[in-house]
C-alpha cells in the first residue's frame, strides 16, 4: 500500500483530469496522511484546478492556428 | 531607441491564444473573436513600420485589436441599429409587455465582480501559460482547456502517456508558483 511522494504527485495530477482510480486514491489519501509536503501539494493542485475552470479560458485549435498562420504568410 | 521588436512569424504561437481570450471576453462570441484576432496580426503586419518598440509587442497587438473591438461594434451598431425606431421596448417575446422596472439590473447581483475577476484571472493564466515551455504549454491546453483525452493527445503529438503526465507535472507545478502571488 505504500507509495512515494513522485507516485502520490503522479496520481494527484491525474486525478485532476479524473483518471486516477479508487485504489489510486486510497493510497494517495493514506500518503497524505503522513506526509504534509504531498499534502500541501494536492491542495494546491486542486485550486489549480478549480482556478482553471472558473477562468473558463478558451484557446483556438490547431486548424485555426495553422490558418492563420497561412494567411499572415500569404499577406507578407 | 528600440528596446522591443517585432517577431510576426512567432505571433500566432505566442499571442493567438490571449487576443483569443481577450477578444472573446470582449465580443462574446468566438467566430468573431477568431476574426478579430485574425485582422490584428493583418493590421499589425501593415503597420509594423510605424512599431516604435516602446511598449513589448504583445500590448502592441492588445492594443491594436482593442480598436478592432470598438470598430466592430460601430460596425454592428452602423446598419440599422441607429435608424431604426424601436417601438416596442422590450423584443425578446418571453419578456414581453414586462414592465421596465423589472428589466433593470439587480443591484445586489455579484456577477459583474466575479466576470471581471475571472476575465483577469483568464489572462493571468495565459500569461502564465505563456512563460512555460512551448511543449509543455501545448500538453497541458490540450489537457485542461480543451479536455481532450490523454490517448489522442498523445497520438497527435507522437509522445508516451508517461511522457504526457511528466509534462503535465511540470506545468502545474510552474503554474502554481506564477499565480501564487495573487490567486492562491
Amino acid at each position: 500500500m505504500k507509495i512515494t511522494c513522485g507516485q502520490a504527485a503522479d496520481i494527484c495530477n491525474r486525478s485532476q483530469y479524473k483518471e486516477s482510480n479508487f485504489w489510486e486514491r486510497l493510497k494517495l489519501r493514506l500518503h497524505m496522511a503522513q506526509c504534509k509536503t504531498c499534502k500541501s501539494y494536492s491542495r494546491r493542485n486542486a485550486k489549480l484546478t478549480s482556478l482553471c475552470d472558473k477562468a473558463g479560458l478558451c484557446c483556438l485549435s490547431e486548424e485555426d492556428k495553422k490558418g492563420m498562420r497561412r494567411n499572415l504568410e500569404n499577406q507578407a | 531607441m528600440a528596446e522591443h521588436s517585432l517577431f510576426p512569424d512567432q505571433w500566432v504561437d505566442r499571442y493567438a491564444d490571449y487576443l483569443y481570450n481577450y477578444a472573446v471576453a470582449r465580443v462574446g462570441d468566438i467566430e468573431i473573436a477568431k476574426d478579430l484576432v485574425q485582422e490584428t496580426f493583418f493590421a499589425g503586419l501593415n503597420s509594423a513600420k510605424n512599431y516604435k518598440g516602446e511598449a513589448s509587442e504583445r500590448t502592441w497587438l492588445v492594443s491594436i485589436l482593442k480598436r478592432k473591438v470598438i470598430d466592430h461594434y460601430r460596425r454592428s451598431n452602423s446598419k440599422k441599429g441607429k435608424a431604426e425606431v424601436r417601438i416596442n421596448y422590450n423584443t425578446d417575446s418571453d419578456s414581453e409587455g414586462d414592465w421596465l422596472e423589472e428589466q433593470i439590473a439587480d443591484p445586489f447581483s455579484k456577477d459583474g465582480d466575479n466576470i471581471m475577476e475571472n476575465e483577469e484571472l483568464g489572462l493571468a493564466l495565459q500569461d502564465c501559460i505563456a512563460k512555460l515551455p512551448q511543449k509543455q504549454a501545448q500538453v497541458f491546453k490540450m489537457k485542461t482547456i480543451q479536455g481532450m483525452e490523454t490517448e489522442d493527445i498523445c497520438n497527435e503529438l507522437g509522445i508516451n502517456p508517461s511522457n504526457l503526465w511528466v509534462m503535465i507535472h511540470r506545468a502545474r507545478t510552474s503554474l502554481m508558483g506564477c499565480l501564487n502571488e495573487n490567486w492562491f
